[in-house]
């Protein structure tokens, strides 16, 4: 049996994917080495959305994940959890107020809607931010959060309905090519004959690209994230610190639906590589950071702490698109950290480039991401 | 609802103070936790939870779950863990808490690193014999324990020990015992402990994270980690089953012999091993009624001396038993259980219901490995000692922790050995119940000892205390029952029936009166019971009735440490048989009422309220891995951390017929328990 599409990877980019091409009535398979879906970076996310980025390309894909999540109740039937909640970058210091008041410009001028608030105004948003130095920030209420584990399963339940066979616990060990086309994927357990395969391998994306000889520029670059308790709704935003700090460059947290807060930091230098086991470091180190920003998070408990990997590339976009000198093959790799929010968008976008049915607003996402770029660029904003 | 007195233990209370529920002015005691001084005065219900609206209690009472959360002046706290100090002002967490409000000032800290030889983690009978032994050495040795007191579940065991007498003080109480043990560690000079100090996550850069005297986070780095923490008690699914009043045993002995608070009146316990036959008995002791105990087996698993002392004092044991369900509104009213056949099916029409304020589940016992998992896993040399290594008597435990020390010592380069004779006896401690014996027949003399004690179980204090040595237990293998030779004349002095830990011999004299002979049997319920003339009922082994017998005294034998002897005038026929007595027939406890409505359905997740029909329904679609129904039903993504569920979701798939190939665990994440992020970031807690 052949199939139109196997997508390599059942997380947060191959299960929409998955679900959308099949959507287009194509035959999709999606192998996993883990036992099941989103086990790999997904459940790593803490489940922040926006469309704030500083890249065009990234802000529709954005805007449009957005869109799809405030409506998913509605059109899909499942709760994902999405709050639109806002986003809140603070500036404690006239370093990050300049960045930040630069951006905004440059955010507003793609049509997002984002705007400077003066430390008061800020407070009146956020009533528990530290207000000591506090210069004021961007509050962008159109971003929101939602559960990664809730939409990558909804992704899971909509794509098996549409006919996707899903195979979990099988490695891929090899791409079968014949006069440079995709033929077939190999597995641990079986050969799955294909027209196209879809990288959507995230951190590891990188071993299926060497099957093929291809060398993708994805480092996974490891963060440490947590969750505490939950408490009763306080916190709207997801609040962003972009302050560098010993050990780390940022840091942001938010309250979930559920009423847990979670909270990570991105540490600086990178920590590269795949391992995953938990540090000392982490705790005293964002414990620190956040409760700076929003002092009353230090009565709080802390339930549990996990570490996942952010797939990064060179110049901090993703890499999506069909590979030049195989046929066949596309991918969606090197999301940095952004799978969960940029997924269901992307999702919609890889059916249409499989299908050929590309819309005007394409082009640039195609070109900006282009997996056969330069990476001469770096964007302000990761 | 406080014991004011108690057959065992001493009751001394210092001058108590007051505390407030809800507004409401109550007394404590220095010491107390939240749970207790709340349970004494009868305050059971202790929040609601914010998904459904279920009542909350105590459910381990050992800091595991997050059952027992109340608000402590205006903070969410783990009522078994907190004592209740003056003044504090508790209310209900009813749905979910306020987030603290932000401290008066930002005081951040630096995080206090320390490195030592060996971390204990555990002062329980392991963690403190390996400390004993590595402080023997001079070894820098660390010991942190989550309570408030060294002893860690010995402090729950008012019962006698048994094993060998010269190497675990066999025949002596668990209480005592941990008297002892925590006199030796505070000896060793290289030892430190603290208390109230909860190891909370071992770290891939080989530090323990660790909340210092539940104030303080310190990171602590051993050459050896040496885990000694116990196990945690396992739980069933059955509707009604997180109804308040439905404990672990463990749970209720903490209760009830620990913080000295009478944790309910009608008391019914499910499993008939020993955690479950000795909670009964110290249910009893505590002057607790024990309506009944049953066991899904077709016997109990527990040692039949523990079975006989329950039978003797008329608890009904239900064998091929299960429990059905729990009753009640918002807590526990009554229990229904249900024969099941070989394969453990309920009976149909073979239902009981009895009326009851409280359950346990007694149904085994899971070592708590995390720590010593992840050392494992992260290259840090590290020993399992205790219950955290393998599930057996406390006894065993102190011999394994005796060996990891050692076995510490010698990773550090310590010339020592580990005695051969200590691995045989940990070995023969940790064994099973076995085979029962005949019971020897007695001998034609004016005097001797009866033993009613024909099952092979680890045990030889009757054999130790014999003054005339007429006791003999196999000294190679101390499991063979005892035999009394006779070759001497027996003096009838009655310390074999003091100090047998099964309370299962019996001291007959002939001396006085030939045709009623004067019978001593082993006492536990102190001496202002029995009345000298008081005619009670004489039962053989097993608890059956033999007939009356006249209460001529009450003895004690030097140093029987509130054991005491009930002297009964028998007639001759069956002097022999008698091997204790009942006070009065109870009727009451074992008659069935009406039945009651069956509650709601179980609930796997407690933490998260997650009920079995939701996961069965997942694992009839197939799924196979515990992470993605945390991710779906978030089972396991509650404040215990999956300690409570994992086991009863593994439970469900095995009765849905899935192999045990086919199951993705949990993956086990930090933190062991939740600590305040401001803990973290150097803050201490007030």
């Amino acid at each position: 049996m052949t199939h139109d599409v196997v997508v390599i990877g059942a997380g947060s980019v191959g299960t929409p994917a998955a679900f959308y091409l099949a959507r287009e009535g194509l035959k999709v398979l999606v192998i996993d080495r883990l036992p099941s879906p989103g086990q790999g970076s997904n459940k790593a996310a803490i489940g922040g959305v926006r469309a704030t980025h500083s890249d065009p390309a990234k802000i529709r894909l954005g805007l449009r994940t957005i869109e799809i999540l405030s409506k998913f109740p509605e059109e899909f039937g499942y709760d994902v959890e999405w709050r639109p909640g806002g986003y809140v970058f603070v500036a404690y210091r006239p370093e990050e107020e300049k960045t930040l008041r630069e951006l905004v410009a440059l955010q507003r001028s793609f049509g997002l809607n984002i705007r400077w608030c003066d430390a008061d105004e800020l407070l009146r948003v956020v009533p528990d931010l530290n207000p000591q130095g506090l210069r004021g920030g961007t509050y962008s209420p159109g971003d929101g959060h939602c559960s990664p584990l809730l939409l990558c399963h909804a992704y899971y339940e909509l794509a098996k309905k549409e006919g996707v066979v899903f195979r979990f616990g099988e490695g891929v060990v090899g791409i079968e090519v014949r006069a440079g086309r995709v033929q077939a994927v190999r597995t641990t357990k079986g050969l799955y004959p294909t027209k196209v395969v879809l990288n959507a391998a995230g951190a590891w994306a990188t071993h299926v690209g060497k099957l093929l000889g291809v060398d993708h520029p994805v480092y996974p670059d490891c963060h440490e994230a947590g969750i505490t308790e939950p408490v009763a709704h306080f916190l709207d935003p997801m609040i962003v610190d972009i302050r560098p700090g010993p050990g780390s460059a940022n840091c942001y947290f938010h309250q979930v639906a559920t009423g847990q807060v979670a909270f990570c930091i991105t540490p600086e230098p990178p920590i590269l590589g795949e391992d995953r086991r938990e540090t000392s470091v982490f705790l005293p180190q964002v414990a620190r950071r956040i409760i700076q920003v929003v002092p009353r998070l230090a009565g709080i408990r802390v339930r549990r702490t996990w570490r996942g990997l952010y797939p990064m590339t060179p110049d901090g976009l993703p890499l999506v698109g069909w590979v030049e000198g195989v046929s066949g093959y596309l991918v969606a790799i090197g999301l940095c950290g952004q799978g969960v929010m940029l997924g269901p968008a992307l999702g919609e976008l890889l059916a249409r480039v499989v299908m050929g049915k590309r819309q005007p607003g394409d082009q640039i996402i195609l070109e900006n991401l282009s997996p056969n770029r330069s990476f001469q660029t770096q964007e302000v904003l990761r | 609802m406080r014991l004011e007195t108690h057959p065992i233990l001493e009751v001394k209370r210092p001058e108590p103070f007051t505390f407030f529920f809800q507004g409401q002015e109550l007394l404590a005691y220095p010491g107390e936790t939240i749970a207790s001084a709340l349970f004494a005065h009868g305050i059971r219900v202790f929040g609601r939870h914010h998904k459904d609206g279920a009542p909350q209690g105590i459910f381990c009472a050992n800091g595991q779950c997050a059952q027992c959360l109340v608000l402590a002046d205006g903070r969410p706290v783990k009522a078994c863990m907190t004592l209740v100090r003056p003044g504090m002002q508790i209310a209900p967490l009813d749905g979910l808490p306020q987030p603290p409000p932000s401290p008066a000032q930002l005081v951040l800290g630096e995080i206090e690193e320390i490195e030592v030889e060996v971390l204990v983690i555990g002062g329980g009978p392991a963690g403190m014999s390996a400390a004993v032994e590595l402080g023997k050495l001079g070894i820098k040795t660390l010991l942190v324990d989550d309570k408030h007191r060294l002893g860690g579940k010995l402090l729950l065991q008012t019962h006698r020990f048994f094993g060998s007498q010269e190497a675990v003080f066999a025949g002596t109480r668990g209480i005592v015992i941990a008297e002892k043990l925590a006199s030796e560690v505070r000896a060793q000079k290289s030892v430190e402990v603290w208390l109230n100090s909860p190891a909370l996550a071992v770290f891939s850069d080989k530090k323990v994270g660790v909340l210092k005297e539940g104030r303080r986070y310190v990171l602590v780095r051993p050459k050896i980690l040496l885990v000694a923490t116990g196990a945690r008690e396992r739980s069933l699914l059955f509707p009604g089953n997180t109804l308040p009043g439905v404990y672990g045993a463990g749970a209720f002995q903490t209760l009830v012999n620990r913080d000295l608070v009478r944790a309910g009146h009608r008391l019914f316990v499910v499993g008939g091993g020993n955690v479950g036959l000795i909670a009964a008995y110290h249910a009893l002791q505590a002057g607790i009624e024990v309506v009944g105990l049953c066991e899904a087996l077709p016997e109990c698993t527990g040692y039949k001396v523990h079975k006989d002392k329950l039978l003797r004092l008329g608890v009904p044991i239900y064998t091929s038993h299960t429990v059905l369900a729990a009753h009640g509104h918002d807590h526990v009213e009554g229990i229904t259980i249900v024969q099941v056949d070989e394969k453990f099916q309920p009976l149909p029409g073979t239902e009981k219901t009895f009326a009851c304020d409280t359950i346990l589940i007694a149904v085994g016992l899971d070592p708590v490995d995390e720590f010593y998992r992840k050392a494992r896993e992260f290259g840090i040399p590290a020993f399992a000692c205790g219950d955290a290594q393998e599930i057996a008597e406390a006894s065993a435990a102190i011999f394994t922790g005796r060996i990891a020390g050692r076995k510490a010592a010698q990773v550090l380069g310590y010339r020592v050995e580990v005695p051969a004779e200590w691995e045989r006896t940990a070995e023969i401690l940790k064994s099973k119940p076995g085979k029962v014996h005949a019971l020897p027949t007695p001998p034609a003399l004016p005097v001797f000892p009866v033993i009613h004690c024909a099952q092979e179980i680890p045990c030889d204090p009757c054999a130790s205390v014999c003054p005339l040595g007429l006791i003999q237990v196999d000294p190679t293998d101390i499991r063979k029952p005892p035999r009394f030779s006779g070759a001497r004349q027996c003096s009838g002095c009655g310390r074999c029936v003091a100090f047998c830990p099964g309370l299962a011999i019996s001291l007959v004299d002939f001396r006085r009166d030939p045709a009623n002979p004067t019978v001593s049997v082993p006492w536990e319920f102190g001496p202002d019971k029995l009345q000298p003339g008081e005619k009670v009922l004489g039962v053989d082994w097993e608890g059956k009735a033999l007939g009356e017998a006249e209460v001529q005294g009450m003895a004690q034998v030097p140093g029987a440490d509130h054991t005491w002897l009930v002297r009964l005038k028998v007639p001759r026929d069956w002097a022999v048989q008698v091997a204790g007595i009942r006070l009065r027939v109870r009727e009451k406890a074992g008659v069935p009422v009406a039945s009651l409505p069956i509650p709601e359905e179980a609930v796997v997740c407690r933490c998260e309220r997650v009920r079995a029909s939701e996961i069965r329904a997942l694992i009839r679609q197939g799924v196979r891995d515990l992470n993605e129904i945390k991710a779906v039903t978030r089972a396991g993504m509650g404040a215990c951390g999956g300690k409570t569920c994992r086991n009863l979701i593994l439970r469900l798939l095995r009765e849905e017929g899935v192999p045990p190939e086919e199951i993705t665990d949990f993956v086990t994440r930090p933190l062991f328990l939740e600590v305040p992020l401001g803990i973290f970031a150097g803050m201490e807690e007030p």
